[in-house]
């Protein structure tokens, strides 16, 4: 295609061919850009709707789905009242708003680790600075191929090194995060990136362009040919099976990122801000500056005109389309009043930014750009914002009632003593529970000085305000197994999980995100999948009374025919009325009552056992209650405002036993315990809304009231001290034993 | 004191409030000191860090101030990415190398106070033990056999990890200082120890705390601005 190919030639030559197809547009959406343009369209125009109308960009197989999020009256009550385009603001009180989002670099990070994975966090943190917030944390949930795999010892090492390498020299605390390990992530790793950010109600800023004659401001770097098409040919696109050679050819379509540049955006558009400087911000991620001013454009009621000879490159020699494609890293874009344009521009040099007019807002109603003295793009920018909607067609997977017909019922279960503490130390030693330090002593969690809990503990806390302390608890969680099994209450279990956790902190739950990961849409049994975790999320949400504030959709993680089982990472936001009061994990007190809270049933479907000891994956998941995991978070939130618990620590994969031995660890302290009925039910069972805590001496009585008030079962377990885990009549861990067992696994993965 | 890629400075100016001081920010295009009474330099990663720590930093216009004035007696503490630069500007001995294992090191580690001559020392006893957070990836304490053995005969080390050093520093050594013992700089970050909610524990705060006792002690801003 040539260089010059503008409105005009692309009106003359209508038979032209292009190469619609190697940008991953269909005939038939090819067909309806010619139809919506009366023409075909030139280079740069289809550039940028390739890029646009990619599942990446415009949800299209999945938003007829995601309807289901939109929060009823009581969910909307928690967000900031009165902005319908940001209603992903949580208002948290005293003047304060909070915005957080998840979003997957799923794709890039198997291509390219180190950058892929740091590229994910800087996109993230763009996102909730372009809300006007400052960003204030970050956390991963990240899920491999099995540990011990060839590929893996490529990837998660790389991946961890990209997040290190970005987050730490970016300055925001790494707080938490997952780690997961299954076969089904082999040739699509999941890297889930989330970022936090705090404002004043007042400083919520929208991405808009208004008012004609307003300026088009490009700043932060230059734009280069990296990531040329990342949205569209890596991101919404399957990998062959033969996994290394494509994806390598890939990799120029993985950006790269530069943390400092990002640093330097940040503290120069809070400055902005501040100064009140700006009428519209958009950051720059995926499809780049097409994506930009297609969304400012048609955001305001306008249209825009830019000139893209002024974009400033780092590579002359790239086309109109290639500059519109480029996901360089570190960019926003802003709309400026004319009156603002030379103080803007001193801020940006403060800070040794770029900044560079590109444009201005007009009142045509058309988005419109110049290059080298011909129009190479003239559309209607709602066209390309908006993208097309489709009815993927879905079925229940073949196979997933031979599934669920064939639960861990009839496997070998430990029967003895000896056979139940030789489980615990598998299951404790495996990678998936095993201690993450490996990972998460390349992080940053100290910087910025608020963070109050950081990983390895249920949640993240992090303080908002000094004076009061005011804090906001964060956490995240998904469980691809529970889900493959159904994906309904899958769902529910990972929003359950994710709730329970912040309210371990002390925190009262507030708001959700999520990142749905999934398997090619073309695919009918994946859009089944889709739907039905979207109907479980949206449910569990009402029954819960928390809003989606927000979320990111990443198909095609899949290697040929083989899709990931469905894997849904949700997170979940708490407020923290005051972080001193905060709960965390670890035994910390001798003599402390140890109490389990919740109901034990037989549930063993998707358990860490029936995957660690029998590598087996059927029945059904643990049933979801999400009334319980209601009164069980207010039970905790009351007691920690009490004063009432010395520790609180949700079961969740493993059961009792590793929970156990967790607060055990983490205290450096252990416990002596008697558990009712089967010691294997009750040891491992992975029933949900429980937890176990360990009661502030002398407050027994009053802590067994409120759970009965609570409606929470409570059973007394035994208490905490010494240097064993004992369960009696069952078996005994010297610490050293059990912590060895735990922290050993990882290094000798990893070196 | 600010550099761009400065990120632990809120944290520096956090501890010198709760140690009862004004924090003034500096900013490093400014050949301006703002006649303070000491300067801070947090961590970070100054200019990307991507050339050898700090290398860029050193050749900040404000530079050109504090290196005098260090050299005549301003107190100065650096901390992580601000013992890089104070390494770079020739203000202390030896370099910061990459740790032993390549990989960036987040860690809550014990320190021995083996100097409390130190403007910034002052306040503990001699052998305390500190628990404070190490969080560098280029935190390997370097010299020639010379100059280690000059800093041990001059008693120059002001913090030792108290076991073996995580990070491959040689001797041991977390912190240094000049002759004059104004200028100290140290890897771990004591802005990160200056309350149990936010840190391992408040040991930090004794460095911050330890400067202002020196100039009640003098009765008046000790340096020369």
């Amino acid at each position: 295609m040539s260089d010059k190919d503008t409105v005009e030639v692309a009106a003359a030559t209508p038979e032209q061919p292009q190469p619609f197809a190697e940008l991953g547009l269909t005939a038939g959406e090819y067909a309806k850009i010619r139809d919506i343009l009366g023409r075909r369209p030139t280079a740069a125009e289809l550039a940028l709707y390739s890029v646009m109308w990619s599942e990446h960009c415009s949800y299209k197989s999945s938003k007829v789905h995601l309807k289901r999020l939109a929060p009823n009256e009581e969910q909307a009550r928690k967000l900031l009242a009165g902005i319908g385009a940001n209603a992903g603001v949580v208002d948290i009180g005293r003047g304060y708003a909070v915005t957080f989002k998840i979003e997957s670099h799923n794709h890039p990070s198997f291509v390219e680790p180190h950058q892929g994975a740091a590229t994910g966090v800087g996109g993230i943190v763009r996102d909730i600075l372009a809300m006007g917030a400052r960003p204030v944390a970050v956390m991963d949930a990240l899920r491999f191929g099995p540990a011990d795999a060839h590929d893996t010892a490529r990837v998660l090492p790389g991946v961890v090194s990209g997040i290190s390498f970005y987050g730490n020299c970016l300055g925001l605390p790494n707080i938490g995060g997952e780690l997961a390990f299954d076969p089904c992530y082999a040739g699509n790793p999941l890297v889930n990136a989330l970022c936090v950010g705090v404002m004043r109600h007042e400083d919520l800023k929208a991405a808009v362009a208004t008012g004609p004659g307003n300026k088009v401001v490009l700043f932060g770097s230059r734009t280069g040919p990296d990531g040329v098409g990342g949205a569209s040919v890596l991101a919404s696109a399957t990998f062959g099976d033969d996994g290394d050679g494509k994806a390598r050819a890939k990799r120029p379509s993985v950006q790269v990122g530069d943390p400092f540049m990002e640093k330097l955006l940040v503290e120069c558009c809070l400055e902005l801000y501040a100064a009140e400087l700006i009428e519209g911000i958009q950051d720059l991620g995926a499809a780049g500056i097409a994506c930009a001013t297609t969304e400012l454009a048609a955001g305001g009621e306008g249209g825009m005109r830019v000139t893209l000879d002024d974009v400033p490159l780092r590579d002359p020699s790239l086309t109109p389309a290639e500059i519109l494609m480029s996901e360089s890293q570190e960019r926003m874009m802003a709309v400026v009043a004319p009156g603002n344009v030379a103080e803007f521009l001193r801020v940006c040099a403060k800070w040794d930014v770029e900044a560079t007019v590109i444009g201005e807002v007009t009142s045509d109603g058309t988005l419109t750009m110049t290059w080298r003295g011909g129009t190479v793009v003239s559309i209607p920018p709602r066209t390309a914002a908006d993208g097309p909607v489709y009815q993927r067609p879905m079925a229940r997977p073949a196979d997933l009632d031979s599934l669920q017909a064939a639960p861990p019922d009839s496997l070998d279960r430990p029967k003895d003593g000896p056979a139940l503490r030789a489980t615990l130390l598998a299951l404790l030693g495996s990678a998936d529970e095993a201690d993450k330090s490996w990972v998460t002593a390349q992080y940053d969690h100290y910087v910025r000085g608020n963070t109050v809990l950081a990983m390895p503990e249920d949640g993240g806390l992090l303080r908002v305000d000094e004076q009061t302390r005011l804090g906001i608890a964060l956490a995240t969680d998904g469980n691809g197994r529970y889900c493959r099994l159904d994906p309904y209450d899958g769902t529910q279990l990972a929003l359950s999980e994710a709730y329970r956790n912040v309210a371990m902190t002390g925190a009262t739950p507030a708001a959700v995100t999520n990142c749905l990961n999934f398997g090619s849409p073309e695919d009918p049994q994946v859009m089944w999948q889709l739907a039905e975790a979207v109907r479980g999320l949206a449910d569990g949400c009402a029954a819960l009374g928390i809003p989606v504030t927000g979320g990111n959709v990443s198909l095609y993680n899949q290697t040929g025919d083989n899709a990931i089982h469905p894997t849904p990472v949700i997170g979940v936001l708490g407020v923290h009325d005051d972080v001193s009061r905060r709960l965390a994990a670890g035994f910390t007190i001798d003599a402390a009552q140890v109490v389990l809270l919740g109901a034990t049933r037989e549930e063993f479907g998707g358990s860490a056992w029936a995957h660690v000891i029998h590598q087996h994956l059927g029945g059904r998941p643990p049933a979801p209650d999400l009334d319980a995991e209601r009164r069980l978070a207010t039970l905790i939130t009351t007691a920690a405002s009490d004063g009432l618990l010395a520790s609180a620590h949700d079961l969740s994969t493993g059961g009792l036993a590793i929970a156990l031995a967790e607060s055990c660890l983490r205290g450096a302290r252990g416990c002596r315990v008697s558990v009712p009925g089967d010691p294997f039910t009750a040891l491992f069972s992975e029933s949900a809304a429980r937890a176990v805590v360990a009661v502030t001496p002398g407050r027994e009585d009053e802590f067994a009231r409120l759970c009965a008030a609570h409606g929470i079962p409570a059973m007394v377990l035994g208490e905490t001290g010494g240097d064993t885990l004992t369960v009696e009549a069952t078996f005994e861990v010297p610490l050293p034993e059990l912590r060895q067992a735990w922290e050993g696994t990882l290094p000798a993965l990893f070196g | 004191m600010t550099f761009p890629g400065s990120l632990d400075d809120t944290d520096a100016a956090r501890a010198v409030r709760n140690a009862g001081a004004e924090p003034v920010p500096l900013w490093h295009a400014d050949r301006d000191l703002r006649g303070v009474d000491a300067v801070i330099l947090p961590g970070g990663f100054s200019y990307g860090d991507y050339l050898r720590c700090g290398a860029i930093a050193r050749f900040s216009p404000v530079m050109a101030e504090l290196v005098p004035a260090a050299r005549s007696g301003l107190p100065v503490l650096g901390i992580c990415n601000g013992f890089q630069i104070l390494c770079e500007a020739h203000l202390l001995p030896g370099a910061l190398t990459r740790n032993a294992g390549l990989r960036f090191i987040t860690r809550d580690v014990r320190l021995t106070v083996a100097n409390t001559d130190t403007a910034w020392t002052s306040g503990y006893a001699s052998g305390q033990q500190l628990l404070i957070p190490l969080k560098s990836g280029e935190g390997a304490y370097a010299a020639d056999p010379a100059t280690l053995d000059e800093l041990d005969r001059a008693g120059r080390v002001v913090v030792r990890y108290a076991s073996s050093a995580p990070n491959g520093s040689a001797r041991g050594i977390a912190g240094v200082c000049n002759e004059a013992g104004n200028v100290v700089g140290l890897m771990p970050h004591p802005e990160h120890a200056i309350d149990p909610l936010t840190g391992p524990s408040g040991d930090g705060l004794g460095f911050f705390t330890s400067v202002l006792q020196a100039f009640a002690g003098a009765g008046s801003a000790g340096a020369d601005k």
